[in-house]
């Protein structure tokens, strides 16, 4: 196994599969509580009746949030269990993220993720050998409309 | 707030205006409380060591969002963030707390970034970034970009 690959048969059976489906609501005091653990004292994340006068017309989330537990691009225990199941290393580290923002996301809105396995890879690196998978997110609101796209990287080793 | 910021006042190499930032344990396991991310590696020495990490690192996730607040600043209520990405390469290690609310003395993290090329299209006028977390030894410890909309004078 030492010099073979982590990316078992049963793993690229997985890219491009959505392995979970989760639909959650954006609540105010989470909104709050995340903003003020960033440490942002913006009034669109902090202050409902500032907030409600502005054009969006609620408390909005900061970038990347989406209610509680933050999901946004993080994947599921479930989805850490298909890869793991499938014969990825148990070791777990975040490698990054992107997002692509397209609506604005606010208090009371309800939004259904949608994650799955885009693109798995390995290489070298200081703690051994790793495998890189990126898991797409895909986050609907109320209204049908994407909302947020993101794309983690998870690094295990 | 600061004056709105448009797109004729950047041009390529320009500052994103810098953000000062700590990270304290005390921040940590605030921020697990909000996220919802609960993994021991940010709050349990022995865990952590296990892992090979040394001792509890602060969330990438955390820093991630310190360059969300960095780039909202940065853009005004008229601007819009239109992509953030951002990759967590070193790890970061959170000052101890002094007394229950100070923290001790120690480093201190700098958001900051720069315009890489501004662009028009489809009517919107957009300005890429490169951007980062910069810790106490002037590294680069999360490294990413950003592209924005911003609001133009010559619109309207």
């Amino acid at each position: 196994m030492a010099n073979g690959s982590l990316i078992t048969s049963e793993l690229r059976k997985l890219i491009g599969v959505t392995l979970d489906t989760i639909v959650f609501k954006v609540e105010e005091g989470a909104i709050q509580r995340y903003a003020q653990a960033i440490g942002d004292p913006n009034p669109l994340y902090n202050d409902p009746d500032f907030a409600r006068k502005t054009k969006y017309g609620r408390l909005i989330a900061p970038p990347g949030f989406t209610g509680w537990p933050a999901r946004a691009g993080r994947p599921t225990e479930k989805v850490f269990a298909f890869l793991v199941k499938a014969g990825a290393p148990p070791r777990i580290l975040d490698g990054g993220i992107e997002f692509e923002f397209v609506e604005p996301i606010g208090a009371g809105d309800v939004l259904t993720a949608t994650t799955k396995i885009a693109k798995v890879t390995e290489r070298e690196t200081r703690l051994g050998k790793a495998m890189f998978t990126t898991a797409e997110v895909t986050f609907v609101n109320q209204k049908g409309n994407v909302a947020l796209r993101s794309w983690a990287t998870i690094i295990q080793f | 707030m600061a004056t709105q910021i448009c797109y004729e006042d950047v041009e390529v190499g320009s500052e994103v205006t810098p953000l000062a930032k700590i990270a304290t344990t005390r921040m940590l396991v605030q921020w697990a409380g909000a996220s919802g991310d609960f993994n021991p590696l940010h709050y349990d020495g022995e865990f952590a060591k296990a892992m090979g990490v040394g001792a509890p690192i602060v969330h990438g996730a955390l820093k991630r969002a310190w360059l969300g607040h960095l780039m909202t600043d940065w853009i005004g209520e008229e601007g819009r963030l239109r992509k953030l990405s951002c990759q967590y390469r070193g790890m970061d290690y959170p000052r101890r707390m002094m007394t229950m609310e100070e923290p001790c003395d120690g480093e201190t993290w700098w958001c900051k970034g720069k315009v890489t090329r501004k662009y028009e299209e489809g009517g919107e006028h957009l300005v890429e970034c490169e951007i980062w977390v910069e810790n106490g030894k002037g590294e680069r410890t999360t490294p990413g970009s950003a592209l924005v909309a911003l609001p133009s004078r010559k619109k309207k």
